[in-house]
């Protein structure tokens, strides 16, 4: 299983692909995969974390997402943000082509 | 250009029909991932960032108008209106939902194409020349035995779960466009002082994490014993390759570990039986078959200059730039190999829209004997355009943001997917290339600079070919943030080169700038009529070390 975080990351969230389209999804506090990432549960603290991804893992999920892992976010202010490039990139979409990706769906929402 | 035959269309339908039931399986749980995963795999089907990608195979990198529509046709109805080429003469779509793949390769089969060996551990789409066909002096269209080795690969029993995925590039030409010697196997078309045709074969090239410049294994194999040969390094392979660690898996790391000399015993002690065997010969009636499909189209006789495009030239400064650019000579009198750039100054490398598909796939049928070929390099070919046609076409592509003239400058990048859109990546290549061709978005500073090949890969997998860019760059990732090391002196040509790592890496923020500093190193050392890589042979990696870390 793929491990996006740091040892000594503090704050994680568990992300994952939906199976239908791909989608990048996130664990939400009540076992909900949402696509955007604020709606995403935070885990504060390593076993937090294990108790996050476990969540994440029950059988019945795999008919819905692939490949659940946790992944590193950091605190902004009230806010969190994904920690790495790459997490900011699935949250947000290619950075070159703003018109794609969950960037384009809040651009036509807003 | 090769027609399916009723075995083709056969094997494709079945194909496609088999993976409609593997994901209807998936999607109702009958499936684990773990056993769906090598099914959708074997059909092209990749899960990336941010969706599915979907890769499709262009055998040799030919299509016809038909075929490129169809592309078109694919990206409007099941993706977001473009496609990705690559630098396996390919293309991808980065978008498609998985449910809806199964009547997207149903499209795809009513015009002869797949996704098959597009992925997984078997022998993948065999790529080739793109001048194929069209270029002067060639020994024989690379296409014809490129096809033989498609219908032999396809699904052949014994190789269909190889150590790792194995990649075979035909070329017909002294001047290597297909980047023979980092493939697995490279074949070069050769003709003997009696006239024979046969083949040179080169083994144990690649890229990725451990690069390897080919070994010829052998002179000249025999026409009708091509295959036997080829099966005998696919027999020795697959009994002798790593299975117990992926990054050794490849056979280039077996030739290495084996040794030249021995893996050429191996493989002739292997030929040996199978040859005598007779059972892999291509019988003469299907060779002509196939051949046929590749015959020249009917060129008109012309003379070899053309009043009307000289007379553009003069008119047009622009057009005379483009011709001087991305034109290549042809075989034919009259007739010109076009060059299509897919690097317009800060685009994205490779990429088309549905429009400029179907632009293309018009210019094609109109004007190009209805051919159109896919570059390693990410760039399209008209292969047979009348000189006369060439302003029209010109024109038409021009008005479609297609006639970039940059071919083998500093701004025709190859760029990998990157961080942008795929799983493997540490680094972001595409905002890097867009940023390069900015820099140096003056063409007339391009045409001082001279042929400069930049090829940025976005991890050690180095499908961007980073190894073997005359500037290489390879993105990699440091707790999280991206970095960019750079490489000099490779070459993909047949004078091929792993290029020199410079040093410490460079900053998102500096990484152009280096690569500028390069490039005015260069400048300040070169000799009368030298391009970039000839200076560097002459010179060395230590100047451009000094100034990059000055």
């Amino acid at each position: 299983m793929a491990q996006h975080s740091s040892k000594g990351a503090r704050f994680q969230a568990v992300t994952a692909n939906r199976l239908s389209d791909g989608e990048v999804v996130y664990l939400t506090a009540d076992n909900q995969w949402a696509e955007t990432f604020p709606a995403a549960d935070i885990a504060d603290g390593a076993a937090a974390g294990e108790a996050l991804l476990a969540r994440a893992l029950p059988a019945d999920f795999e008919l819905h997402v692939l490949e659940p892992y946790l992944f590193e976010v950091l605190q902004d202010g009230a806010h969190f943000k994904p920690a790495s490039v790459r997490e900011i990139i699935r949250a947000a979409g290619p950075t070159v082509r703003l018109d794609l990706g969950k960037q384009a769906d809040a651009k036509q929402e807003s | 250009m090769y027609r399916y035959d009723e075995f083709d269309h056969q094997l494709v339908g079945e194909r496609v029909t088999q993976f409609r039931g593997q994901v209807e399986r998936r999607v109702s749980g009958e499936l684990s991932e773990d056993a769906f995963k090598p099914l959708r795999l074997m059909n092209g089907v990749y899960l990336q960032l941010h969706a599915y990608m979907l890769r499709v195979a262009i055998p040799y990198g030919t299509l016809s108008s038909k075929q490129l529509r169809m592309q078109a046709h694919i990206a409007r109805k099941y993706d977001r209106g473009y496609g990705h080429f690559t630098t396996r003469q390919n293309i991808q779509f980065n978008w498609p939902a998985l449910d809806k793949i199964p009547d997207l390769l149903e499209e795809l089969a009513t015009v002869e194409m797949h996704a098959i060996q597009t992925s997984g551990n078997c022998i993948r789409n065999v790529t080739a020349d793109q001048y194929a066909g069209a270029i002067d002096n060639e020994v024989e269209d690379p296409r014809i035995i490129s096809e033989i080795i498609r219908q032999w690969s396809t699904f052949h029993p014994e190789f269909t779960y190889l150590p790792r995925k194995f990649k075979i590039a035909v070329t017909g030409h002294d001047n290597d466009r297909a980047a023979i010697k980092l493939h697995d196997i490279g074949i070069v078309i050769k003709q003997n002082e009696l006239g024979d045709i046969g083949y040179e074969i080169h083994v144990g090239g690649g890229q990725g994490r451990t690069p390897f410049i080919a070994k010829k294994m052998a002179d000249f194999v025999p026409k009708a014993q091509l295959l036997a040969y080829l099966e005998a390094v696919m027999r020795v392979y697959n009994r002798l390759g790593r299975r117990d660690n992926s990054y050794k898996a490849r056979i280039k790391i077996m030739v290495h570990e084996t040794g030249e000399e021995e893996m050429r015993r191996l493989i002739e002690a292997e030929f040996a039986k199978i040859d005598a065997s007779q059972m892999l010969s291509v019988p003469q009636a299907e060779a002509d078959r196939i051949s046929a499909y590749f015959a020249n189209p009917a060129f008109a006789a012309l003379p070899a200059t053309s009043a009307a495009m000289e007379t553009a030239q003069k008119q047009d400064a622009d057009f005379a730039r483009w011709v001087r650019a991305n034109i290549v000579p042809h075989k034919q009198d009259g007739y010109a190999i076009v060059n299509i750039s897919l690097k317009p100054i800060g685009g994205v490398p490779g990429d088309a829209t549905d429009v400029q598909m179907e632009a293309v796939a018009d210019l094609a049928e109109r004007y190009s004997f209805d051919e159109i070929r896919v570059t390693h390099e990410q760039n399209l070919v008209l292969p047979h355009v009348r000189l006369d046609d060439l302003k029209t076409v010109y024109d038409e592509l021009q008005a479609h943001e297609l006639a970039t003239a940059n071919l083998g400058l500093i701004s025709d990048t190859i760029a990998c997917p990157g961080l942008d859109y795929c799983n493997l990546a540490n680094a972001r290549s595409i905002p890097l290339a867009q940023e390069i061709s900015e820099r140096f978005a003056d063409l007339d500073r391009q045409y001082d600079i001279g042929e400069l090949k930049i090829k940025i890969s976005g991890c050690i997998n180095a499908c961007g070919h980073h190894h073997v860019g005359h500037i290489g760059i390879l993105g990699v990732d440091k707790k999280g943030t991206e970095f960019y090391q750079i490489s000099l002196g490779g070459s993909a040509d047949e004078n091929a080169s792993i290029g020199t790592i410079t040093g410490r890496a460079f900053t998102e923020e500096t990484i152009v700038d280096a690569i500028e500093t390069v490039v005015t190193t260069y400048k300040d050392m070169r000799q009368d009529g030298e391009r970039f890589i000839d200076t560097y042979r002459r010179v060395g990696l230590d100047p451009f070390k000094e100034r990059l870390y000055a």
